[in-house]
Order: structure tokens, then sequence, then C-alpha cells
């Protein structure tokens, strides 16, 4: 019994900490949501309106279209990463020459602030001195602003959060195929099996744990995007055309001051995260179980 | 065709895809050093790769800013408390979590990994009213706040880095044989004696790569910083925000406090390189 009792006294700063930070705020918040509550308004302080501010909500065509941004990024970019990390771990994996090099090569921009990566990506696509637009109008006649085309703000978005991750999506899955057993393909060689057979029925399905955890973390980190969307195009611009969920909380909702309205959008946000996160959560381990 | 050179073909597209994969990487970076080398003037010929003349002065206009230096030295301060903070709590957490049959502990496990599910812009208007209305605390003349303090962003970074420390050193943790702290505690040790001569120093590679992957991540962190500290306690990548949008169109210097940024995490990289993939997937893939 004693030592149950040291177990938690040395869990309970961790708990305590999480808990004041990870959990409180939410349910204050859960109050503040069925609440009116400006307080840069004329009635200072709460006011009890029920569900008005999630009724409000499903109406809002900033919040929807925030949403879709959302999805829409996450979608198109996590399928990039996916098929271009994949491709390149396995044509990489294998001993070469300069392995290690590619390796630090390709942990740099996990490891850069995501508002540098911002930053970056607004050096390389700035009109007037960057060398994307600069190039784009030089070599193809092709006019290339982010400022102004919706289109193209989104692609670079795309582009820039490739940069980014798929070196994440490429070093996980060489760790999974350099930790594959060699036992099941040197059989299939012995059974006289080609390449792509090899590929399709013994490394694919072994790889499927590690894709899976990949997609996993992928798809929830590209939910959360907020920094070097914003820094690159200036809080989601042109118009809306990039405004994810995250900036669009963090440069309207905030700014208006709006707390009762806000903390409504915020739980809505996180449950409709976690909800997300959980689904394929749940898929995965199911999966996991079926192999 | 002879076996060798088969064999040396067989090389050509994954150095092809090598030289490709490095170039996409390593150009950005490159420009935005070569932008925060050129003088103003310079930026607006065409762009090239090349650094003609260093054009320091960017450098040292960033780092002799007083602001800047208050920024940089509180991204330090939170950086370091947060990864020590990190590092204490993830070996006592996990310490308990492995030798301890402790009810619901699976639970606990499994909420941690929710924290780093959810989207940090759900918790911006949450912990901003909780900065500003509930931590105010007047005792007499003492005027508590977490609101734009070191503290506040320290024990609040806690909340996302605990998730993948916990579950990175549960692993290390469990690969200790419980043996050992058993001798130890026959011949009358306490726990935190045990923790202290036993666990330590076998965990310590793990404990290594769990401060230095917090710190950078403590480090990188921007829209906490943004939005729940207004002067006393702006890090540096707030500092870098702010760049673009108050100072508009200094670009140079700009990079440069952007290549400020990164220079920590260059230095850990030959470290952090082992080990990324594993804090970033908490320890499911191991490499």
């Amino acid at each position: 019994m004693r030592r149950t009792r040291t177990g938690w006294l040395l869990l309970s700063p961790t708990l305590i900490i999480m808990f004041i930070f990870g959990l409180f705020p939410f349910i204050y918040v859960l109050l503040v949501g069925f609440n009116d509550w400006n307080p840069f308004s004329a009635r200072d302080g709460l006011t009890y309106i029920g569900v008005d501010n999630y009724r409000n909500l499903v109406f809002d065509n900033l919040f929807l279209n925030a949403l879709g941004v959302t999805i829409r990024f996450t979608f198109f970019a996590v399928l990039s990463e996916l098929i271009i990390g994949f491709l390149l771990a396995n044509l990489l994996a294998r001993d070469f020459f300069g392995k290690t090099l590619f390796r630090i090569v390709h942990t740099v921009p996990l490891m850069i602030a995501p508002i540098a990566v911002g930053a970056i990506w607004r050096l390389m696509t700035i009109p007037g001195f960057g060398p994307i637009p600069y190039f784009l109008d030089r070599w193809f006649d092709v006019s290339f602003n982010i400022g102004t085309s919706s289109d193209q703000a989104f692609l670079s978005i795309l582009i820039m959060d490739i940069w980014h991750w798929t070196p994440f999506v490429t070093l996980t899955m060489l760790a999974g195929l350099t930790a594959l057993p060699r036992e099941p393909v040197e059989a299939a060689q012995v059974d006289g099996a080609n390449r792509w057979q090899i590929f399709r029925h013994i490394t694919l399905p072994l790889m499927r744990p590690v894709i899976l955890t990949t997609v996993f973390i992928r798809v929830m980190d590209a939910l959360r995007t907020v920094d070097e969307i914003n820094m690159l195009t200036n809080g989601g611009g042109p118009g809306t055309s990039t405004r994810t969920l995250g900036i669009h909380i963090f440069r309207v909702v905030f700014p208006q001051t709006d707390y009762g309205y806000g903390s409504a959008m915020s739980l809505l946000t996180l449950y409709l995260t976690i909800v997300a996160c959980w689904l394929l959560f749940v898929s995965l381990t199911q999966v996991r179980r079926n192999n | 065709m002879s076996k060798t050179l088969r064999k040396v073909l067989s090389y050509v597209p994954t150095y092809v895809v090598w030289i490709l994969a490095t170039l996409f990487t390593v150009v950005p970076v490159w420009w935005m050093i070569v932008v925060s080398a050129r003088s103003r003037v310079e930026l607006f010929n065409a762009p090239t790769l090349t650094i003609n003349s260093f054009f320091i002065e960017n450098y040292i206009n960033v780092i002799t800013d007083r602001t800047f230096q208050g920024y940089m030295v509180n991204s330090l301060i939170i950086s370091t408390g947060n990864a020590l903070l990190v590092t204490v709590l993830a070996l006592l957490a996990t310490y308990a979590l492995s030798r301890f049959k402790l009810s619901g502990s699976d639970n606990i496990f499994f909420w941690t990994i929710t924290n780093r599910m959810a989207p940090p812009a759900a918790f911006l208007l949450p912990l901003f009213l909780m900065f500003t209305q509930v931590s105010n605390v007047r005792l007499g003349s003492l005027n508590f706040t977490l609101y734009d303090t070191h503290l506040g962003l320290i024990m609040l970074y806690c909340v996302f880095n605990l998730p993948f420390a916990i579950w990175l050193m549960k692993g290390i943790m469990d690969g200790i044989p419980i043996e050992m702290d058993e001798a130890a505690f026959v011949d009358g040790a306490t726990t935190f004696g045990v923790i202290r001569r036993i666990i330590l120093p076998l965990a310590a590679p793990g404990l290594a790569v769990t401060a230095i992957l917090s710190w950078i991540f403590a480090w990188n962190e921007y829209l906490f910083a943004a939005t729940l500290t207004s002067f006393r306690a702006r890090t540096i990548t707030t500092g870098l925000a702010e760049f673009v949008t108050v100072t508009g169109t200094n670009w140079g210097e700009m990079a440069a406090v952007a290549t400020l940024t990164l220079i920590p995490s260059l230095i850990f990289i030959a470290f952090a390189q082992r080990y990324i993939v594993m804090g970033l997937t908490f320890g499911a893939v191991k490499d």
C-alpha cells in the first residue's frame, strides 16, 4: 500500500501540471462557451445565452471556410509527403556512401522553428527578389505572386509543408525498411519472385504498421499547422484562401475579444480534431491487430 | 554487361535522387543565409546563390538591438527551464508508471497523448483567459500572474513536451531490469536514493535525448509565446514574426534573425539526427 502511494507521489507533479495547463482551461471555457462575454463591449461580464454560440458557429462562413481549407491542406500535403517520402526511402534503403550525410541534411527541416520555415519560404516566394517568382517569370513567362493569386498561395503552402515534413516521412520509412527482417525477402527470391512481387506482397504488408504510424502523426500535425502558413501568406491570405482553422482563431477570433464565441469555437475545434484523431488511431490499431 | 558495371549502374538512381532531394532541402535554407548577407540595394539584383560580399551589418544591427537581446535571453531561459522541468518530471513519472501497479495508469498514459493531438490554436483562448483572468492572485502588495512571465511559458510547454518525453522514457525505463532497484532496496535505499543512484546513471542517454528535444521544441514554439506574453517574456520566434509585420521591408535583418534562431538546432543536429525519428513518433518507430 505504501508503495502505491509513493508511485502516485512521483506521478503527481506531472498530473498537476497537465491538469492545470491541459485540462482546466477547457473546463473553464466549457462554461464560458454558454455565455456572451466581450470585455470591450458596453455590457461587461458574462451573460448566459445557452447554446447560441454553437448555433452561430454552424452557420459561420468564415469558420466553415477555414475548416475546409484545413481539410484540403491536410489531405493534399499528407498524401504528397507520403508518396514522395515512401519512394525516396525505397530508393535510399541500401548501404551507400553518403547515407549519413543525407540523414543529417534531411534532419534540418525537422529541427527548424516552424516560424523560420515560414520566413524561409517567404524569402523564396516574395515578389521582387524571391527566386521562385523571378525564375518562373524569366524562364516560363509565368507571373507568380502569392499575394494576389489564391491558387498559387495554396500551392506554396503545400510545397512548403512538403519541404518541411517529407524528410520526416522519409526518415521513418527508412528506419522501418532497415528494421525489416531479411528472411521473407530471401525466401521469396529463392522461390523466384520478381522485385515488384516482393515489394507488393512482402515489403508493403510488413511496412504497414510504420506507414500507418507515420500517417497518423502527419495528419495530427498537419491539422495543427499555424506558424509557417501564418508567416508565409501573412495570416492566410490572399483573402481567406490559405486561412486554416488555427490561423482563423489566432488572427481573427482571438483579436476580436469575443470570448464566449471564441470559447465555443476552441472547444468545437478541439472536439473535431480529437474525434478525427481518435477514429484514425482506432483504425490504425485495428489494422495492426489484423496483421 | 559485366556484373561490376551493372552494380555501379544500380547506384545511379540512388545518387540522382540523393542529389535532387538534398538540393531541394538545402537551397531554401541557403537562400535565407544569402539574403541575410545582402544589403537592401544588393537584394533587388537578380537572385543568385553566391555571397559576394558579406553584409555583416544585418547581423550587427540585430545583435546590438536591446529588444532583440531581451528576446534572445527570454528564449534561452524558457527553453532551458522547460527542458530541465520536463526531464525531471518525465523521469519521476515514468519511474512511477514502470515500477508501480497504479490503477488507471494506462488511461493516464493515453491521456498524455491526447494533449499532443490537440491543436494548439484551440488552447489559445482558454489559456489566455486562464493566464489573464484566473491566475491573477493579489496577496497584499504581491501581485502574482502567469501572463507575460517566464514561469507561465515554462510550465505551459510541459503540456506539449511531457507526452513525448513520457512515451520516450517509458521504453527506456522498462528496459532497466527491476532486479537492480530491488537489490538496492534490500540494501536499505529509499525510493529517491534508487532513482538517483541506480536509475539516473542508466537512463542518462535517454534523459539527454529528452532534454535536447524538449529544449528545441520549446525554442521553436511561436503561437503561445505570441499570445501569452507582451514584452517581458517575449521570445525570439515572436521577434522574428514581428519583424515582418512591423518593420516590414528590412528582409536582410529578418533573414539574419531567422538564421540566428537556427543556430541551436544546427549545433545539436548530429546528435538529434539519430533520435529525432524516435522523438517525433513517440518511440513508435525506432532507428
